[in-house]
């Protein structure tokens, strides 16, 4: 039972398994902020390595620096907290182990022995190498940082998709097994998902750097890399942002033919219906199964998701008893899809600014303060696939509360707790000292002090 | 053709393991020392451990995933048992990973905090990591003196790490970090010796299945070069940091390679004490195996990628060799 069914029913305790969630839920929503930003960085590093490399300008050696700063730092708070995943997945899901390990088991594996080591042993040639090895070797390590942290995003997202359009896979001696591999890792909805995730890891990337770059100009306004860097991130994001909204529709359609009990979660339909309406905004109401406040566009769901006024679209009815909590999954894809189209109109009134001479302060605000824009649509995106796959933890195979864990809920609460407090302080000193190394920027003006 | 699948896997996590006690312990050891030197002294320990630290601790990733996808059953049992400890060590070693950004780029009382935190972070993933392996063998049973028992061996697996940490430091530096480096490694080798000793005393006490093992004459004699080799060469270690600090000796390498040998023989004797247990008196190897044709899939893998990590993790130590310098980071 989800979460926000439970707190439906007034004042009932939290349970073992509720609590169990909630934490796994935080930290790899934790976890997933700082892949999101490694992955494209990683490919913004070597772009402005080869930047240098081919110019020799001190002013893409400096960008390089300060972006390879950002970037570390995110790294290790990637690293940290994939390290408490690694843990939580046995210690949280045991049951999910024992049924699905076999095919999770060498996904994650694969992850560990191609990615993790490739990218940690490189990122200390890359941080500290620069004047121990000749320029191409260093060039080279940045390089393989970068596909390590795009090759770890494949094999999670693999077992992720696969968790949600799960394939390839038999039963012998009474396990679930792998048939085809091939099948298991490129499942139905992993070529959607995985191109929507590196496109999500872009905008992120994209609106940081635009983001920083335009704080860095809000307080040094003649800082000509931080001029470069804004327009990067400002021209890379005009380009991923109509290209992430193209791609999503497709990942929508596509969950429409194998997960469609998430779509109308998704579209707040309770009823199967012809023609049935797009609800713009309403507040889902689950005693009464039905819309409060509904903003709709008749057929307007059928047209986007069938391309056909009148064509028949299943409700949450049809789907009953297993069934997604409809609110959370609907108020999540809004953000999202919203956020979404913000995005492209941010990044394309940007790139149109660009043209003219001199950037006006209020432009600079509006990029400052979307600087984490990425992080809301990427939650919202992840709380849409995770919670519209309710009940099931593997689709069709494997029940969320047949995956419990034995852990005492005493225990698993004060893990919560130290959690939390361990989150809140990274998450701060995080946020503070981005804004700080912008602050600094990256020419001779550097406050002293403040960079090593 | 039959190969043993699970045995295979159990050496694996063996080798992964103690890949990682060595290599994270030696960076977390730096880390627990970081209190007894001075700022620029600080600067120096941190470069030497800098580059190699994330890759470290990536063994660890490495060793736990195999108890995952090799024996499910088991990770359930064990990590559901050593859990509030795993989770202090995980709270540790993430403080200690971000505290490498943080303490360079904040200032004021923020950077003190960032320093506390990066001691306190190798200090508790070491305690804990030592709470972890006393709770381990002996069966995950409770008790006071269980509770002791796990104290000591907290404390002695910190000691430990300090050694490696220390002996790192007399190859890693020079000058007078390097003659400080010489005697907290002295301090260190004491607290192994104590720590050894109390380990084996006390691990045949609470364990009958441990007793039956190391008192089954006349394996026993044979048995007995394990302690025997660990004290010979627990004296080598001491005499060559003596000579070292009088500047009689130039062998920097060999505290440091002696320190691991320590190690490596404490293992062993530990993972002779259990086998062919994974859960002591409860589970084999075979038992909580998962399924041969997953096994298979990940074993060739490990064949083909192995090879590959241990050459690029070398020539990373190599970039990297020689004293370390302060000022990488630029
Ligand atoms: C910068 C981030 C970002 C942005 C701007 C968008 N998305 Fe997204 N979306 C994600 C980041 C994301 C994600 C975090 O990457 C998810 C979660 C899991 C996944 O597959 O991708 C996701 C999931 C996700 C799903 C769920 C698929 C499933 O679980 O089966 C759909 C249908 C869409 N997206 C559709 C869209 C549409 C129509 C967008 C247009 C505006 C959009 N997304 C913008
Ligand atoms: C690709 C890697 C991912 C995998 C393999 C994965 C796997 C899982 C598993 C095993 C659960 C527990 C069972 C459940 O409650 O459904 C879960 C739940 C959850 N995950 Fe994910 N997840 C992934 C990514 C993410 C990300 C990036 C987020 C970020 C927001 C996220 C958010 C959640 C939430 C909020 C839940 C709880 C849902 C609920 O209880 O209703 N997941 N996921
Ligand atoms: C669901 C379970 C997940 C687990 C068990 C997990 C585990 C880990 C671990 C152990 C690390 C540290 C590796 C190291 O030592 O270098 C890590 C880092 C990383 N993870 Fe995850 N992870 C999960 C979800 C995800 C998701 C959803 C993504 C993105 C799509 C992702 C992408 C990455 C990347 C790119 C890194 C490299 C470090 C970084 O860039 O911050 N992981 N993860």
């Amino acid at each position: 039972m989800s979460i926000l069914r439970k707190t439906g029913k007034a004042m009932e305790a939290l349970d073992a398994i509720d609590i169990a969630r909630i934490q796994f839920g935080l930290n790899i929503g934790f976890h997933i902020l700082f892949p999101t930003i490694t992955i494209a960085l990683g490919w913004m590093l070597v772009w402005f390595r080869v930047q240098y490399a081919r110019s020799g300008e001190a002013e893409w050696l400096a960008t390089y620096k300060l972006w390879t700063k950002v970037f570390a730092l995110s790294f290790a708070m990637g690293v940290v907290s994939g390290i408490v995943m690694s843990f939580q997945f046995g210690t949280n899901w045991p049951g999910y182990m024992n049924s699905v390990g076999n095919i999770a088991g060498p996904l994650l594996a694969y992850e560990v022995l191609t990615a993790f080591f490739l990218e940690a042993s490189f990122l200390g040639v890359m941080l500290f190498g620069m004047n121990r090895v000749p320029g191409w070797i260093h060039l080279t390590a940045t390089v393989l940082v970068a596909v390590g942290t795009t090759i770890s995003a494949f094999w999670i997202l693999a077992l992720n998709s696969w968790m949600q359009t799960p394939a390839g896979h038999i039963m012998a001696d009474g396990q679930l097994i792998a048939g085809d591999w091939w099948a298991v890792i490129f499942n139905p909805s992993f070529p959607y998902r995985f191109t929507h995730m590196l496109l999500a890891s872009g905008l992120t990337a994209a609106f940081l750097v635009a983001g920083l770059s335009a704080w860095r100009l809000l307080k040094v306004s003649e800082d000509t890399a931080a001029r470069r860097t804004l327009r990067t991130g400002i021209l890379v994001a005009a380009v991923l942002a109509p290209l992430q909204i193209l791609a999503g529709d497709l990942h929508g359609l596509n969950t429409l033919n194998h997960q469609p009990a998430k779509i109308a979660a998704m579209e707040a339909l309770w009823k199967t219906e012809r023609g049935a309406a797009l609800v713009l905004f309403a507040i889902p109401n689950p005693q009464s199964r039905s819309n409060d406040y509904a903003v709709q566009i008749p057929k307007g769901a059928s047209l986007i998701l069938k391309h056909e006024m009148d064509a028949e679209l299943k409700g949450i009815d049809f789907f009953a008893p297993d069934t997604p909590p409809v609110a959370p999954v609907f108020f999540a894809f809004r953000i999202m899809v919203g956020m979404g189209i913000l995005m492209w109109l941010l990044a394309w009134f940007g790139a149109w600014r660009l043209r003219k001479e001199s950037t006006p302060r209020w432009v600079l605000w509006i990029f400052a303060s979307a600087t984490f824009s990425g992080w809301i649509a990427t939650l919202a995106g992840w709380l849409v696939t995770e919670i519209g796959r309710q009940p099931w933890l593997v689709t069709g195979v494997l029940r969320t509360t047949d995956a419990a864990g034995s852990v005492s809920e005493a225990q698993l609460g004060a893990s919560l707790t130290g959690y939390l407090i361990t989150y809140g302080i990274m998450l701060i000193a995080y946020i503070v000292v981005l804004t700080h190394l912008a602050g600094a920027g990256t020419d001779k003006q550097t406050t002293p002090g403040v960079l090593p | 053709m039959n190969i043993d699948l699970p045995l295979i896997f159990a050496l694996l996590m063996g080798l992964a393991t103690l890949a990682y006690v060595v290599l994270d312990g030696y960076d977390l050891g730096v880390g627990m020392l970081m209190p007894a030197a001075d700022d620029e002294e600080q600067e120096v320990m941190v470069a030497s451990i800098g580059p190699f630290w994330d890759a470290n601790e990536t063994w660890l990733v490495l060793g736990v995933g195999i108890l995952l996808v090799a024996f499910p059953h088991a990770h359930g049992i064990i990590l559901g048992a050593l859990y509030l400890p795993a989770v202090a060590m995980l709270i540790g070693l993430m403080f200690r990973g971000v505290a490498f950004e943080f303490r360079v780029k904040a200032e004021g009382w923020h950077r003190e905090l960032w320093n506390w935190l990066f001691w306190f972070g190798s200090f508790l993933a070491s305690f804990a990591q030592g709470l972890m392996l006393a709770r381990y063998i002996t069966g995950f049973e409770s008790g006071f003196g269980y509770f002791l028992f796990a104290v000591i061996v907290g404390a002695g697996v910190c000691g430990g790490y300090v050694l490696l940490g220390a002996t790192w430091l007399v190859l890693k530096t020079e000058g007078t970090l390097q003659k400080k480096a010489i005697a907290w490694a002295e301090w260190g080798l004491l607290w192994v010796a104590l720590g050894v000793a109390m380990v084996s005393l006390a691990t045949p006490l609470v364990s009958e299945t441990v007793r039956l093992k190391w008192f089954d004459f006349p394996r026993t004699l044979a048995l007995m070069l394990l302690p025997g080799s660990c004290l010979t060469i627990g004296i080598t270690v001491w005499l060559s940091l003596r000579r070292l600090a009088r500047g009689t000796a130039r062998a920097e390498w060999l505290p440091f390679a002696g320190s691991v040998m320590i190690f490596t023989l404490a293992f062993i004797g530990i993972a002779y004490s259990l086998f062919p247990y994974v859960v002591i008196d409860r589970l084999t190897l075979w038992q909580a195996a998962s399924h041969p044709s997953a096994l298979k899939v990940i074993l060739v893998g490990v064949l083909v990628v192995v090879p590959l990590i241990i050459a690029y993790s070398a020539f990373s130590y190599r970039v990297f060799w020689g004293k370390a310098r302060t000022g990488l980071h630029e």
